[in-house]
């Protein structure tokens, strides 16, 4: 139970800590920080538009922060979320133009499966680098970012180029009937679905399954696992597959969701801002949840902190700044703190 | 079936506009404002860079600065806006929380499908959208504008031609699109109609804003001779420097930079935003319809070129100034027959021509001869 | 051959010279990355000192008019950024890598935050020194238009390489760096090393992002570093902790990178973006052409496996 405590406390503390970093920036800024906190409250959660606004923003920082929390769960620190990101939704827009005119069920199932199978081949690679050549998975996923972003800006003016784009160079659209739809009545659409329930089956299988438990064991005690026989290479590659996956989705359902097309708009940083995510909820696939819904309000606010205080833009960058920083410092306190500890000694 | 009046309250532009037959209200409907002659009027502005690059998203922060200094005016902007969904919701938050009226969505993405999908929902706001692309059966409440800046290029093509010593040009573009290829386009011919020797070397840097590129973009060009350089990307800051360096001419965009080359500066095409919102401010506060598409050029106003500068000689300046007029009387066509396209293929036979409204320019896909370059990846 | 065009003799000049030119941040960030590391210690952050150290250079130079009071500044954010990089590090269970990545957003949020004012004003220009005058052909002699900067840096290189083998403070940084507990067991402070070494890492990463300010392409705004930073840390490891090796790879990318627009501008018009993306494309086969998963590789400093 005190280790639960903790694990909520000690983030909780240390958002309080960047809330109020961030209160004295703004101060030096000339900005009054307890209004612009109110602000960045109503333009995040402060109606039901707000909440909308917010949500919207989440659900893909759900998806490629999974690209970046799974890999670190075996002790790989990947940040090739944003080109995952972009190859799945290429790949699926792709899929889609060709399937264009069969029944869309059929269509938008073929995308989600490509969109997968792509980020998670892109992803798989990195981990293939690393298992079969011990290439550095934070370098070779940087690299490939660079080099996914290159091929989605090549075809989207080159051989997958649709004439009626115009100044905004995309593919041809994937068709009306296979867009995938807002929930309900609200503004949101279905990629939020999509990422909970990727979170929720993700941390099923990190920890309900053997599966996961071998993949703790790896990133706990690499020697140590190999010693008790597990498939070490054959863990790395299935786990970079599911994280790759996972952003792969996302980039579908920006092509399915919102874009109708591939275009350069996939590469708008989601993965980078997953990477983020990821970190804050320390790598806890069912925490991914709501720190991706708070992050979204962060962004859903900034424009509203613009436009309020003339602030620029990139005034929520640095409180994303802070709040990165804040809560890596704070991995120093666990297991250190005298009122968390268990009353009687174990060791 | 027109709704223009001869009203002598208007605006030059819309004066010009509907004079001139080029531009005005299409369709039969303007968009008729929400409240009949508001006391403040709240327009929201959306760039999708840094509102201060020295470039396109500095020109309409420009513009919005110039319509705020109205005191019935309340402007408020957002920068960075990326064209996927995060557009919708910050156009949406800027009608829920800021009370917009108008909204002024001022990059190209922004339309299909985030605007047209959008404005359905919120029919007392209007969405006017920079680029022009408004068309019959879209939502009432959309409407867009544009300019016609190839035309203050075409200007400085002309000044490039006269000032080129080794008759090569350079031209600096981001991305092979339409607008980029008109401009390119347009600086070739007018600098062809000085020299018919003239050539257009053209450099892609593949993105909008890559300072590292452009400079080396820049430095090569001066390398192989070009003496007199412009561009298209989103900040020419980096190019007209790096030119002025190398000891070469050029041509501005977007903005004046004639600061930045003292020695080498010749002009430039520059927006003028701040007119066309200060016009459309005035019509919805006087409860007017607003026009569904309203575009023009250096007759409107729209546009304009920068102030000669040192270098330019008095032959250049003449005949600039005298293809200026005609552009202002509306008697310039640069898209006349024959012209062929740099592999040798006539795309405007002899006796047709395209005068600048025409919608077909607005498809371009070809480099007209002259330029070396290509518009495949 | 053209009299006042080079042809594809100018393609050559416009590469080499590209090289010095685009390559000179790469070599500031990768000697600095490359310090850092030999203290068994990574810091992908170097992208926000990159960034803080152009707009901090830019802008104090701008305000005092002296471009090398914008260098030192830059230097010192970086190694600012280095010190709170170094501190977040020392305290147990914190990731470098994790740092790093949130140090590179904080940098660069906190120079675009502050940079506002910088974008339009002139700042002065590091000078050049002109080492073609022997030429009359202005391109050569705008190829040799050397910034001290990279003087600097060339130097630098041999003798951060001359430092690592002979002084005694580089044998403690590769102590250190190789291994935690024989350092310790030597009464080294193995956080102070690695505070230094982090710092003056930081403050080399500051310094080539001035250069990117002050000399080429010579302005500030947001988009001016394209992951410079960040190609950098790659590159280290591309050159294996070698210092000399990272003078030749920051040249080599350099020279990359200009080769795309060189060959545009003499009428090779075809697959530019692909052109654009051989940079990483490169780096990527090289690496994983010469790494191996049986051993490290030669000069990787131990502690650096460990993390």
């Amino acid at each position: 139970m005190p280790k639960l405590l903790e694990s909520f406390a000690i983030p909780a503390a240390a958002l309080l800590v960047s809330v109020i970093l961030f209160g004295i920036f703004v101060m030096i800024a000339g900005t009054n920080p307890i209004e612009v906190m109110h602000s960045v409250y109503i333009g995040a959660f402060g109606s039901w538009f707000s909440w909308q606004n917010t949500l919207v923003r989440a659900s893909p920082l759900m998806l490629t922060a999974l690209c970046t929390a799974i890999p670190a769960r075996i002790g790989l620190i990947n940040i090739g979320g944003e080109g995952a990101l972009v190859m799945g939704g290429l790949c699926a827009a792709i899929v889609g133009i060709q399937l264009n005119g069969l029944s869309p069920m059929f269509v938008i199932v073929s995308m989600v499966l490509t969109g997968i199978l792509a980020g998670g081949l892109w992803v798989l690679a990195i981990g293939a680098f690393k298992y079969y050549r011990n290439v550095n998975e934070t370098i070779s996923s940087l690299l490939l970012n660079y080099i996914a972003i290159a091929v989605l800006n090549f075809l989207v003016v080159g051989p997958l180029h649709d004439p009626a784009s115009m100044n905004k160079p995309s593919t041809y659209p994937i068709g009306k009937a296979n867009m995938i739809g807002d929930i309900g009545n609200s503004s949101i659409h279905y990629g939020l679905i999509f990422g909970i329930t990727t979170c929720v089956i993700l941390w099923f299988a990190m920890r309900r399954t053997t599966y996961g438990f071998a993949v703790d064991m790896v990133g706990g005690n690499l020697r140590a696992a190999q010693l008790s026989g597990l498939a070490v290479g054959k863990l790395i590659l299935v786990t970079c597959f599911l994280a790759g996956g996972a952003a792969g989705l996302a980039g579908m359902l920006e092509v399915a969701a919102v874009q109708g097309n591939a275009n350069t708009s996939l590469n708008a940083g989601y993965g980078y801002a997953g990477i983020l995510v990821a970190f804050i909820a320390r790598h806890n696939p069912l925490a991914v949840i709501p720190v991706a819904i708070l992050l979204g309000g962060i962004h859903a606010s900034g424009g509203f902190l613009q436009r309020q205080f003339n602030l620029p833009d990139a005034t929520t960058l640095v409180f994303q700044g802070i709040i990165f920083i804040v809560i890596l410092a704070s991995e120093a306190f666990y297991g250190r703190l005298r009122w968390f500890k268990p009353r009687v000694s174990t060791a | 079936m027109s709704n223009e009046k001869p009203n002598i309250s208007r605006r030059n532009l819309l004066k010009g506009v509907a004079a001139a037959g080029a531009v005005g209200a299409m369709g039969g409907f303007g968009i008729s404002s929400v409240l009949a002659a508001p006391k403040t009027v709240n327009m929201g502005f959306i760039y999708v860079g840094p509102r201060d690059d020295y470039g396109y998203n500095q020109s309409h922060f420009e513009g919005k600065s110039a319509v705020a200094k109205l005191d019935w005016v309340k402007a408020f902007d957002e920068e960075n806006v990326p064209e996927t969904i995060e557009v919708v919701k910050t156009m949406e938050s800027m009608i829920n929380l800021n009370g917009a009226q108008v909204l002024f969505p001022t990059s190209f993405g922004y339309f299909n499908p985030f605007i047209l999908e959008t404005a359905p929902k919120y029919p007392d706001v209007m969405f006017l959208h920079c680029g022009g692309l408004w068309k019959e059966g879209y939502p009432k409440n959309v409407g867009s504008y544009f300019g016609y800046i190839d035309e203050p290029v075409y200007l400085s093509g002309l000044v490039a031609g006269h000032m080129s010593k080794t008759g090569k040009l350079g031209f600096i573009a981001a991305i092979p699109i339409p607008q980029v290829l008109r401009n390119i386009n347009n600086f070739t011919m007018a600098a062809r109609s000085v020299n018919p020797k003239i050539t257009t070397q053209v450099v892609f840097t593949g993105g909008w804003s890559n300072p590292v590129k452009e400079a080396e973009a820049a430095n090569s060009m001066a390398d192989q001779g070009i003496d007199v350089l412009t561009c298209h990307v989103d900040s020419p800051k980096v190019v007209i420097q790096t030119a002025e360096k190398r000891g070469i001419y050029s041509c501005g965009y977007h903005t004046n930079q004639s600061v930045l080359a003292p020695k080498g500066f010749l002009t430039g095409a520059e927006w003028n935003w701040g007119k066309v919102y200060k016009d459309y401010a005035e019509m919805i506060k006087t409860g007017k319809k607003i026009p569904n598409l309203i575009r023009g050029g250096l007759k409107e106003g729209i546009v304009k070129s920068s102030p000669y500068g040192k270098a330019v000689t008095a032959k250049a300046k003449t005949h600039a100034d005298a293809v200026r007029k005609k552009f202002m009387k509306g008697e310039m066509i640069v898209y006349k027959g024959p012209i062929k396209d740099n592999t040798g293929k006539v795309v405007i036979p002899k006796g047709k021509s395209y005068a600048q409204t025409d919608i077909w320019l607005e498809s371009m896909n070809w480099l007209v001869e002259g330029v070396i370059g290509t518009t495949k990846g | 051959m053209t009299e006042s065009g080079m042809g594809a003799m100018g393609v050559v000049i416009a590469v080499l010279g590209g090289a010095v030119r685009v390559g000179t941040p790469f070599l500031f960030v990768s000697l600095g990355e490359c310090l850092t590391e030999k203290s068994g210690r990574i810091n992908l952050g170097l992208e926000g000192n990159l960034v803080m150290g152009a707009m901090s250079g830019y802008g104090i130079a701008y305000l005092s008019g002296s471009p090398w009071l914008g260098v030192l500044t830059a230097g010192g954010t970086g190694m600012l950024l280095g010190f709170v990089h170094a501190l977040l590090c020392q305290q147990q269970r914190v990731n470098d890598i994790a740092v790093g990545i949130a140090m590179m957003l904080f940098g660069t949020g906190l120079a675009f935050f502050l940079g506002k004012p910088f974008i339009q004003p002139v700042a002065p220009h590091l000078p050049a020194l002109s080492l073609g005058g022997w030429s009359s052909s202005p391109v050569i002699r705008a190829a040799l238009d050397i910034n001290v900067l990279f003087i600097i840096g060339a130097l630098l290189a041999p003798a951060m390489s001359w430092f690592f083998r002979n002084a005694k403070w580089g044998f403690i940084i590769r102590t250190v760096g190789e291994s935690r507990d024989a350092a310790l067991a030597m009464g080294i402070n193995v956080n102070r090393v690695r505070m230094l070494a982090t710092m003056s890492g930081g403050f080399l990463a500051g310094i080539g992002g001035s250069f990117l300010s002050l000399y080429y392409p010579g302005a500030w705004n947001e988009g001016l570093s394209s992951g410079q930073g960040l190609m950098a840390v790659a590159l280290v490891i591309f050159a294996r902790w070698n210092p000399i090796y990272c003078l030749y790879a920051s040249l080599l990318f350099g020279g990359a990178a200009a080769l795309g627009p060189a060959l545009q501008s003499v009428g090779i018009t075809w697959g530019y973006y692909l052109f654009n993306a051989a940079p990483y494309v490169l780096t990527l086969g090289i690496m994983i052409a010469t790494s191996s998963s049986k051993q490290r590789f030669a000069g990787m400093p131990g502690e650096l496996g460990k993390a």
